[in-house]
């Protein structure tokens, strides 16, 4: 292993850095970038190269108890899609629900470093961090899934707020957690509880007193206030319906001025009826976020082809259940939350799965903060993080874009505005919304550029005129400075860190939650928090109270 | 009973796929054994008492006592220059030693499988054709009006299932317990659980799948023709009023047993069960459950899936995963003399496989890892007696339901945890390969000090 090293000659994206194409070189020592290594250090010299910072997704499913009930479901995904073993590297099996190891390899090979695996219940953190052993070379963390805890929501009912906030830091700590999840708020209790149903608006009340809309402002605020490195990541009431782009605008107008989230906001932003073909509402999305600067969001930008669906948001797998007409997985988790898996296929034939597709890409072509919206797939909802690269040509290539859309539902492209839209990513846009972006997001200081100081996480591409060749097999990757792919090929095998937060909370309150536990679940409450055993390398970033 | 006594709070039985983790331990720590297991059922009690220090060696090649080291090495061996070697039996141990027991297989080609292909095998693969509508058992607790237990016999076989998750616990929207909920029991005979329930009903033995699709088309509104009876030997009034029950109630779950899985049928059983909960959601809310029964064997199967992409029956020969069971499941690879050394960890399968299987198992090197002496343990090639997963180690297993939890110990064993001496041998291999693909004009020797130390 290298212990330092200097990558020369490189044409250097930095946009954390201004840095934009920039023929610098690059110094590397203990897993760090720093400003010069001795003569000993090994040289890459990466000529007719692009150097960018190591890829950040902030929202993906890779992780736990849902994603591996994915797995097991679908044998028929795995098996043309195998990923054999090297003397370095474990093997696997692909599909869009790829096995730990392949998961952590594929993400290298595109040049991705960083992953945060986007829903995981409290209960299930600890099979998360499990998996996460098994997830070689990616640094990951979790975002734990609070919105229909139904103890919270009890205080809330009550409006004990301080406990509330106390019992939301207590539960980020128990379960090693990155962030607050928020998925469709008040919605578990209708299905789990009354028959299958769902809320359907923002303020309709989910009992006598709750609406989403209080559970939502009420998390947003604790967030903030406690100042989280990536505050609170929300997916909407709504999801997949006509007309729910009304929802998300008054979930965003509830953040007031208040930093938060929207996770895969393409799924958000549908005009139209319910229960009737949607229309495209991006443009009205894109105006609000030009003028709140508090919210950031990724797209969910729908790919054609196989994707599972999987989610916390239940009723609404349900919905999709009765499209695809096949497998189903519904999973009730207790006091905590809801799962639904289908196994599904984006076709170019269909109008609504055309329009999705459209949206996601108006909604990037529109954007004009690459730092606000930034790249997701949803993986594997929205289809494979294995798509990125073909994502990417289709940011940055008009040609090709037309091309594409050439061969999907020409209805649907009549009713929305991608013909129109004549833009190109660059390069530096590029790895503003795969890199820079979502670290700055997540407020990962260490990740997402190449200052000194960084994490020496770096990839090298051969500079290519298709993009989606280029971005598809990275020539080098090296990770906290280790190299792990040299000239295409694995050279080295790493773990990777935990990343979580552990904000103060009041000892008490273990006493205020206690009780409800041992009523209502089915584990005792002191076998119920994860212990430091299973967080192998880790690193807690530190929230930003002491700044505020 | 000594002074130097021991208790531990919420320590966690293994025995069967509960995994109650209530339990109050006394130790007696100069005897090192369990004095008294509060909470526990007649098994756990069982298992708690019988687990003591055994005075033999840690570990055996060919019966003869040997170093911990001379045994990894020659365990390593043996698995590396076999052509077939296969690992069964993980059910019982910790995900800790599973993960590496799946590295193992990974390492040296070989074939993995779990005791789940000879229990809930069926359901695993039902699961892949039809997926599963289900729930943590907690949520059965708070909210299940309708219970209905198919196949199984808890009464002898998950003592504390009834107690503490699915009858007579109140919950949030059960808080009456037991009348709040009405307890259905299908079986072939009517079992020590029969008197639990409200509802008996006792389908002629093997035909479980039809009564399961007469009561999939009632649901959907179908006729069935009055000789249902004769074939089933159910009434049709029974299956209609099931039928109504299951759709008005509020909260429904089926839990199956090995009555199901393993009788004529098998996965088309299991799979008849999943899918008429998943049409019952047209209704109400409604969840099935294999009732599992080994104590981690739900960890066997997650930690399987996780770093194979599939369940059990799994072959690296190729380098990389296949599934199919039938052909790499562990009776199927034993009978038709493919495998050629095996690694038995924690299960027995020379007392309980078909004679054809044992018949071949005792013709290879075999590696055992077990707490006790076994008929397998008996004629392996190397033996390792370990610790006991829950009761001298740490680590974790997964309940029936897919919810894990971390096990306290409660005294130390002077034997090796499973973890360990598969972490050795995992080791062992990893160098005994790479030496056979430099051996072969591979490269990369430098890098491999800093592949990853798991």
């Amino acid at each position: 292993m290298a212990a330092s090293m200097r990558i020369i000659n490189g044409k250097v994206y930095d946009p954390a850095n201004d840095i934009d194409g920039e023929i610098k070189e690059l110094c590397i020592k203990d897993g760090k970038i720093v400003d010069s290594v001795d003569d000993n250090a090994t040289v890459i010299d990466a000529q007719g190269m692009v150097v960018m910072p190591g890829g950040v997704d902030i929202h993906c499913h890779i992780a736990g108890p849902k994603v591996n009930a994915a797995r097991k479901l679908q044998p028929e995904d795995h098996r043309h899609d195998v990923h054999p073993a090297t003397p370095f590297t474990r093997s696997g099996s692909g599909g869009t629900v790829p096995s730990t190891f392949a998961t952590g390899y594929r993400y290298a090979t595109l040049g991705y470093t960083t992953a945060m695996e986007a829903a995981v219940t409290p209960i299930g953190a600890r099979h998360t961090l499990e998996e996460f052993h098994d997830t070689p070379v990616i640094d990951k963390g979790f975002y734990v899934l609070l919105a229909n805890n139904i103890f919270l929501q009890q205080l809330l009912r009550e409006k004990r707020m301080e406990e509330f906030e106390q019992a939301v830091a207590w539960w980020i700590n128990s379960t090693k957690a990155y962030t607050v999840k928020l998925v469709n708020p008040g919605g578990d209790e209708p299905w789990k509880g009354k028959k299958n149903s769902n809320v359907s608006d923002i303020d309709e009340k989910t009992d006598e007193e709750l609406t989403p809309r209080q559970i939502i402002r009420e998390f947003i605020k604790v967030c903030n206030k406690r100042a989280f490195p990536h505050p609170i990541h929300i997916h909407c009431n709504n999801l997949g319906h006509s007309g729910n782009y009304t929802t998300t605008l008054e979930t965003l107008k509830t953040a007031e001025s208040l930093k938060a989230h929207i996770a895969h906001i393409q799924f958000h932003c549908y005009g139209g009826e319910l229960g009737k073909n949607p229309t495209s509402k991006a443009r009205d999305i894109i105006d609000y976020l030009k003028t709140h600067p508090n919210i950031t969001c990724d797209v969910g930008q729908v790919m054609f082809g196989k994707a599972t669906v999987m989610t916390a948001d239940a009723p609404m797998a349900y919905v999709l259940k009765g499209h695809a007409k096949g497998k189903w997985v519904n999973a009730d988790t207790e006091c905590e939350s809801g799962c639904g898996i289908v196994p599904f296929t984006y076709q170019e034939h269909s109008y609504v799965h055309t329009l999705q597709w459209a949206i996601g890409l108006e909604l990037f072509l529109m954007s004009q903060d690459p730092w606000q919206v930034v790249l997701s797939t949803d993986h594997p909802n929205g289809g494979s993080f294995m798509n990125y690269p073909k994502l990417i040509k289709l940011l940055m290539d008009k040609a090709f874009r037309h091309e594409e859309m050439k061969r999907v539902n020409q209805k649907a492209l009549d009713s929305c505005s991608l013909r129109e839209l004549e833009r190109e990513y660059t390069l530096n846009e590029i790895a503003i919304i795969t890199r820079a972006g979502p670290a700055r997001a997540l407020g990962l200081d260490c990740k997402g550029h190449l200052g000194i100081g960084a994490d020496a996480d770096i990839t090298i591409y051969d500079e290519m005129e298709d993009k989606e060749e280029m971005f598809n097999a990275a020539r080098y990757v090296i990770k906290a400075g280790i190299p792990i792919i040299e000239n295409h090929e694995f050279s080295n095998d790493t773990i990777g860190k935990l990343f979580h937060i552990a904000p103060e909370y009041d000892k008490k309150i273990e006493e205020v939650v206690q009780p409800f536990f041992e009523n209502y679940y089915s584990i005792e409450f002191s076998n119920y928090a994860v212990d430091d055993r299973y967080l192998h390398d880790h690193q807690i970033i530190p929230t930003q109270e002491d700044a505020l | 009973m000594t002074e130097n006594t021991r208790i531990v709070e919420n320590a966690t039985c293994t025995f069967c796929g509960c995994v109650c983790d209530d339990m109050q331990l006394h130790v007696d720590l100069d005897e090192k054994r369990i004095t008294k297991a509060k909470n526990a059922c007649i098994l756990g009690r069982a298992w708690f008492a019988e687990h003591t220090i055994e005075d033999a060696p840690a570990a055996m090649i060919d019966g003869k006592e040997v170093t911990i080291e001379e045994a990894i090495e020659e365990a390593a061996q043996t698995l590396v220059n076999a052509k077939f070697p296969i690992t069964y039996g993980l059910s019982d141990t910790t995900c800790e030693a599973q993960r590496q027991a799946v590295a193992i297989s990974d390492i040296i080609k070989g074939n993995i499988d779990t005791t789940t292909s000879v229990c809930h095998g069926p359901s695993g693969l039902a699961f892949q054709g039809v997926g599963e509508s289900t729930s943590t058992l907690g949520e059965v607790k708070n909210r299940a009006d309708l219970v209905i237990y198919w196949g199984g016999n808890p009464a002898e076989s998950h003592p504390r299932h009834f107690g503490r998750y699915a009858v007579t616990p109140k919950g949030m929207f059960t808080p009456g317990g037991k009348k709040d909920r009405t307890v259905v029991l299908v079986d072939v005979r009517k079992t020590k659980s029969a008197p639990v329930s409200d509802i008996f009903i006792m389908p002629k033995p093997g035909k479980d799948f039809e009564v399961l699709w007469a009561l999939r088309a009632l649901v959907k509104g179908k006729k069935i023709s009055d000789d249902i009876e004769e074939t089933t030997g159910v009434p049709l009034e029974t299956l209609e009023d099931l039928t109504d029950r299951m759709k008005n109630c509020r909260f429904g779950v089926l839990f199956f047993g090995m009555g199901l899985t393993m009788t004529r049928g098998r996965h088309f059983n299991s799979g008849a069960l999943l899918a008429l909960a998943t049409d019952l959601n047209e209704f109400t809310h409604f969840v099935a459950k294999p009732v599992r029964g080994h104590g981690n064997v739900t960890g066997a199967d997650n930690v399987v899936s996780w770093q194979t992409g599939y369940p059990f029956g799994v072959n690296f020969s190729r380098g990389y995963p296949r599934f199919n069971p039938g052909e790499f499941t562990t009776v199927d690879t034993l009978s038709n003399a493919d495998a050629d050394a095996a690694l038995i960890i924690a299960s027995d399968p020379a007392s309980n496989f078909p004679k054809k299987a044992i018949d071949h198992l005792k013709n290879i090197p075999i590696i055992t890892l077990d707490t006790k002496q076994t008929d397998t343990t008996k004629d392996a090639h190397v033996a390792f007696r370990t610790a006991t997963y829950g009761i001298n180690t740490t680590g974790t297993v997964y309940r029936m339901d897919d919810v894990p939890i971390t096990l306290r110990p409660a005294f130390e064993s002077p034997f090796p945890e499973d973890e360990t001496i598969l972490k050795g041998i995992r080791k062992r291999v990893q160098e005994l390969m790479l030496a056979k693909h430099q051996a072969r004009g591979g490269g990369g020797e430098a890098k491999v000090a800093s592949t990853t130390p798991l």
